[in-house]
């Protein structure tokens, strides 16, 4: 084996796919299936460079619906794979997504959001929210993490691989083209140095020993003929997707205990709304931040608490409301006055959110 | 005095009993063909090492069918998901059953690929010329003026296309490597051989080895069994040839 890619902690600048690409070689990646789309290829490009040298494998496939597919397959045999998209390669692969989740297969997959519907922009957008926690036909039962900086894509690139074998429902890191794109500082570590175990992976298929004479054939399948066994294992995967759910969700907030404004939003968009606060602070308006970090599950108890405190809720997001659909079941029956800032397929910056506050005073 | 004998069907030995008999259709293609594959896998002895995967349609029926450990995806999707398994165990010896929609319409541009790149894979693809799971309709493979319940006039070539010569293409596109080659229900033995040479291509780490089998709806074609077997052994092989296309480093099957 050849030596660890990251070895001890490392002060980096590079772009968000170069970062994903380290930190799947740090959490123990074997195999990389991948097609290419903008903003996601660098990943592939840093994988396929840095692989060989430490014994790992790539393969680009024919579309996203193989890449998703090959990915599923990888997994099944035992090894932690993975793979990247992101536009109307998210749409194509959510099919493979479907089988993950009803097969409860541990894929990992990173998604750099761009622009939408369709082709759109291959830049930055936040609109592959409702596609990537519940798009295909299924009941949502993934895991989705929003990053912000190039920090949480190593963090949380690092940590999916885990969430996903731990509790065994595909999870996603969910960027953006900005965040893919744009170099920033982060530091960089072995996950072990952390005393963050990489969880063990196992095959589904291809285990040792004669099926049949030493063991049970492992027969998976994902066709119920009835719907009284579909109902069964539906029921089933919802009850241990709730169960686990409350270990796996995760937010943060920022100067919410005497906010009077709440600022909600979600990934990259939060960085603008942490410098508006800082502004709005300055200026003596009391703004604060409530931000999710998984957006499946989504942390409804906590928003709850925090807008139910406060005066006014602004929602802001680079999508035309598809996060506010995520988060307004968890207000259900409160009364506070909401706004929002919904711009498809563009940044957000703090001046906007500051003006917006202020006019909302 | 004479005694009876009991004859016991015999079943290949990687066959799983338990889910036996089989749910395919009585008179149906996939038992056949999925007894000439067991028979292959019996012979070489592989059963510990095979990862059998399925589509959707009729062959997803065979999901539970070996002691072998399967998996049933989605349609048109068995070949990148033993891909996927392929490539990160290559130890294991990975065959994709399908029928002719899941490798020759929704799947074509995984066949086409997969072979392409010349995938250590074992494709097995069961052409039985319509749909039988979703209700009898035109398939690549139903011929010029074969009614179906989308083609109710017959298939028209001129609207439709001609039916696909699945074995053909990937023999043009794969190298001197793959295994290609078109059986039949109608010949078991020579079924099986073919299997075993196109598992054996992979064990040998060759190649890509792709079986097309001529097979039977007798529940969509609404023929009485005599007439299924004709249009099983006449009809079809006047499209499809049966015997293998490439073959490398060995003799060829007639």
């Amino acid at each position: 084996m050849a030596d660890k890619p990251i070895q001890g902690e490392k002060r980096m600048f590079m772009t968000g796919n170069e970062v994903c690409a380290y930190a799947a070689l740090a959490a123990g990646v074997d195999i990389m299936y991948g097609y290419p789309i903008t903003p996601q290829n660098e990943i592939m490009h840093y994988w396929t460079r840095l692989a060989p040298k430490h014994n790992r494998s790539f393969l680009q496939t024919e579309d996203e619906i193989s890449a998703g597919f090959t990915t599923c397959g990888g997994v099944l045999s035992g090894k932690r794979a993975f793979t990247a998209t992101a536009g109307p390669g998210n749409t194509l692969m959510q099919e493979p997504m479907s089988m993950a989740e009803m097969m409860r297969i541990p894929a990992v997959f990173i998604i750099q959001q761009r622009g939408g519907p369709s082709t759109a922009t291959v830049i930055y957008s936040q609109q592959e929210v409702t596609m990537t926690c519940y798009g295909a036909n299924g009941e949502g039962l993934r895991v989705v993490y929003s990053t912000a900086n190039h920090q949480e894509l190593y963090d949380y690139t690092i940590k999916a691989f885990n969430t996903a074998w731990k509790y065994r429902f595909p999870t996603f890191v969910l960027g953006d083209g900005y965040q893919a794109k744009m170099r920033e500082s982060l530091t960089m570590y072995d996950p072990e140095l952390r005393g963050i175990k990489m969880v063990d992976t196992y095959p589904l298929v291809g285990l040792p020993g004669k099926a049949g004479a030493d063991r049970d054939p492992a027969h998976l399948r994902n066709t119920y003929n009835t719907e009284e066994e579909l109902y069964e294992v539906v029921k089933e995967l919802v009850a241990t997707y709730e169960k686990f759910a409350p270990e796996i969700v995760e937010h943060t907030t920022m100067e919410c205990d005497d906010a009077e404004v709440v600022i909600l939003c979600h990934g990259i968009v939060s960085r603008a709304a942490v410098e508006a606060i800082r502004e709005l602070r300055a200026d003596g308006v009391k703004a604060g931040m409530f931000r999710p970090i998984t957006l499946r599950p989504f942390p409804a108890e906590p928003l709850r608490n925090v807008v139910q405190k406060a005066k006014k809720l602004l929602i802001v997001e680079s999508a035309e409301g598809q996060f506010a659909r995520l988060a307004l079941p968890s207000l259900y029956g409160l009364t506070t006055p909401m706004e929002t800032i919904f711009k498809p397929g563009q940044g957000i910056t703090s001046d906007e959110i500051v003006k917006k506050i202020k006019a909302m005073a | 005095m004479t005694t009876a004998t009991v004859l016991e069907p015999k079943m290949p030995k990687c066959w799983r009993q338990e889910t036996k008999p089989h749910k395919f259709c009585p008179g149906c293609g996939h038992g056949d063909i999925l007894k000439a594959l067991g028979t292959a896998i019996d012979e070489l002895g592989i059963q510990d090492r095979v990862v059998f995967g399925c589509d959707i349609g009729c062959s997803l029926l065979s999901w539970d069918f070996f002691n072998c450990d399967a998996i049933q995806t989605h349609h048109g999707r068995t070949t990148p998901v033993m891909t996927g398994i392929k490539r990160a165990r290559p130890e294991l010896i990975c065959i994709a059953y399908m029928g002719d929609g899941g490798g020759y319409a929704i799947g074509a541009q995984h066949l086409v690929n997969a072979a392409s790149r010349n995938e250590k894979l074992t494709v097995i693809l069961a052409n039985n010329a319509q749909y039988g799971m979703t209700g009898g309709q035109m398939a690549p493979t139903t011929l010029p003026g074969m009614k179906t319940e989308t083609s109710p006039y017959g298939r028209d070539v001129d609207a439709t296309g001609n039916p696909t010569l699945g074995p053909e293409m990937v023999a043009a596109i794969t190298p001197a490597s793959a295994y290609v080659a078109r059986g039949t229900m109608a010949n078991i033995p020579q079924l099986t051989r073919m299997m075993k040479k196109a598992l054996q291509n992979q064990i040998d780490g060759n190649g890509f080895s792709f079986v097309e089998a001529l097979s039977a709806c007798p529940t969509n074609w609404r023929m009485n069994a005599a007439k299924t077997w004709e249009f099983v052994e006449k009809e079809m092989t006047k499209y499809f040839k049966v015997g293998e296309l490439k073959v490398p480093a060995a003799k060829q099957e007639g």
